[in-house]
């Protein structure tokens, strides 16, 4: 299995989304930039590569009580509901993701820490997900 | 800014016609120059909002409406920007009658659209964040309506049953607006026992997918002089600025936000500055505004645009909603046409709806559904990709 996206997250025992960070401006981003910083005060076109801190708290949440339609691709059949966090990391930015396998919105509020998994997305790929502390 | 006068506005009721959206735009467009009294050979500019579920003729809407009313040698020129499209094809309109290059403009957005979810364009696109958050998190439309909402209830102290009146109310303002799609009252029970799309949105907490289309005639004032329409209500704002750096709020269609951890985040959220920039344009402050047509994407969206609008503090909407303040006959009332919760939206018309709406209503002309006495008007929208609009009419 790989990741759904080549170089947006790690895997292993302690799997990070990877953003890029602006060595003009110092600039975190994520997904990661590559061409150019997103600061408007800043001409930055070179960046590294910088792992993001695995844990945060939950911004809001919500779930998916309908197949959402094409290109998601349903894991199961008949379809099952996932939950989905928007996570603030410590680098000051938002991410979204599904909750972990097992969770959902009954196992978090707004505020809720969370630790970033890898788990498969579908019979070839891997994505990160949000799991509750 | 000088205002410019609107002569005419007409629409196409929104429904699920299933008719080319070609068809709705140009009925709108007649209705709009027959309310102005103008000839569409008299037309020297046509803006077409673009939709992007119309082929080829959607992206050159301005030349498909102009085309199909019968060429007639007006300049034309086609807007996208997302749910702001209509806001943004109006602009353009203005800005070449402010520079003296049109007299009259005629503005026409119209979409037909398919079942249930929107969903992004067909085909592989890994570099496209709209057809990432599907294909990695199955993020839809009504997910991100859903997080705001959720952060209404845990920051605010705001309630389902508080969402479902919103839907309670516009269904009721929308009773008699013949261009709405759905007329029929709502009670909060029906919001609560529809089924759960999204926690904590309900079905009737969403606004539909419609078909239906809108125009809006704008002239200079040398043709207004010229045929006595001086007296008709102006534009005198339409913002359609985009975030600053960094946008910390998230947004569709991504799925992050950028990081404040270089350059703080500014005193006002992207919605806010849509507001703020449409007042400073108009010169006018949230106090004198009469009336809102706000975009209620869901119910809980409502609540967040009339704070973004400054019609009361953050987290007080819902004050204002359980007072009654927003109903029509109240303090402040949102969405008189009923609203995206009445109509559904038809993404390149809806903007241009609400300034149908507000132009009705400040003619005295909102049958069944007036604000008495209402002088100025304000619209609320906002779309993918950093668009997003906010319109201020008077008398």
């Amino acid at each position: 299995m790989r990741p759904a996206v080549e170089g947006w997250f790690t895997t292993g025992d302690e799997p990070a989304l990877v953003g890029s960070q602006c060595r003009s401006c110092g600039h975190v981003a994520f997904p990661k930039e590559t061409v150019f910083c997103k600061n408007p005060a800043c001409a930055g076109d070179e960046f590294d590569d910088v792992e993001l801190s695995r844990r945060g708290r939950v911004w809001s949440y919500t779930d998916a009580q309908y197949q959402p339609p094409a290109p998601y691709v349903p894991r199961t059949d008949p379809y099952e509901p996932f939950a989905i966090a928007a996570v603030e990391l410590p680098e000051g930015l938002v991410v979204v993701g599904q909750v972990a396998d097992g969770f959902g919105t009954a196992d978090i509020s707004v505020g809720t820490e969370v630790e970033l998994v890898v788990e498969p997305l579908d019979e070839e790929l891997l994505i990160w997900r949000w799991r509750p502390l | 800014m000088r205002p410019v006068t609107i002569a005419g506005v007409g629409m196409h009721p929104w429904g699920k016609w299933g008719r080319p959206f070609v068809e709705y735009g140009v009925h709108a467009a007649r209705a709009a120059l027959a309310d102005a009294g103008i000839d569409w050979t008299d037309v020297d500019l046509v803006v077409g909002g673009e939709t992007v579920r119309g082929g080829y003729a959607g992206y050159v809407a301005g030349s498909t409406f102009a085309q199909a009313l019968g060429w007639n040698g007006a300049r034309v020129a086609t807007s996208y920007a997302a749910c702001a499209t209509g806001a943004q094809a109006l602009d353009t309109a203005r800005s070449r009658i402010l520079a003296g290059m049109a007299d009259v403009a005629l503005v026409v957005g119209a979409d037909t659209t398919p079942k249930g979810f929107l969903a992004p364009n067909a085909g592989e696109r890994w570099d496209d964040p709209d057809w990432l958050r599907f294909r990695l998190v199955g993020m839809t439309n009504p997910a991100y309506f859903a997080l705001y909402a959720r952060r209404r209830i845990d920051l605010y102290g705001a309630t389902p049953e508080d969402f479902a009146a919103v839907k309670v109310k516009n269904a009721r303002h929308g009773l008699a607006n013949p261009n709405a799609r759905y007329r029929k009252e709502v009670s909060v029970d029906d919001v609560l026992g529809s089924a759960v799309v999204a926690d904590p949105l309900h079905l009737l907490d969403i606004c539909a997918t419609s078909d239906g289309g809108a125009a809006v005639v704008l002239v200079s004032d040398r043709f207004a002089k010229e045929r006595g329409l001086t007296d008709g209500v102006k534009v005198r704002a339409i913002s359609t600025v985009t975030p600053t750096f960094p946008q910390t709020v998230l947004d569709m269609p991504y799925l992050s936000t950028e990081s404040s951890s270089v350059v703080p985040a500014g005193d006002a959220t992207f919605k806010e500055s849509l507001a703020r920039a449409a007042y400073e344009e108009a010169g006018i402050s949230p106090e004198d505004v009469d009336v809102a047509e706000v975009y209620d994407l869901s119910t809980a969206l409502e609540q967040d645009w009339i704070e973004d609008l400054g019609l009361c503090a953050r987290g007080e909407a819902e004050q204002l909603l359980r007072a009654g303040d927003t109903t029509i006959g109240g303090r402040i009332p949102v969405n008189p046409s009923g609203g995206l919760a009445c109509f559904g939206e038809a993404v390149p018309a809806q903007a241009l709806a609400q300034v149908c709406e507000l132009t009705w209503q400040l003619r005295g002309q909102a049958e069944g559904r007036q604000v008495e006495g209402a002088r100025v008007g304000i619209t609320a929208n906002q779309g993918l990709f950093g668009h997003g609009s906010s319109v201020i009419v008077s008398r």
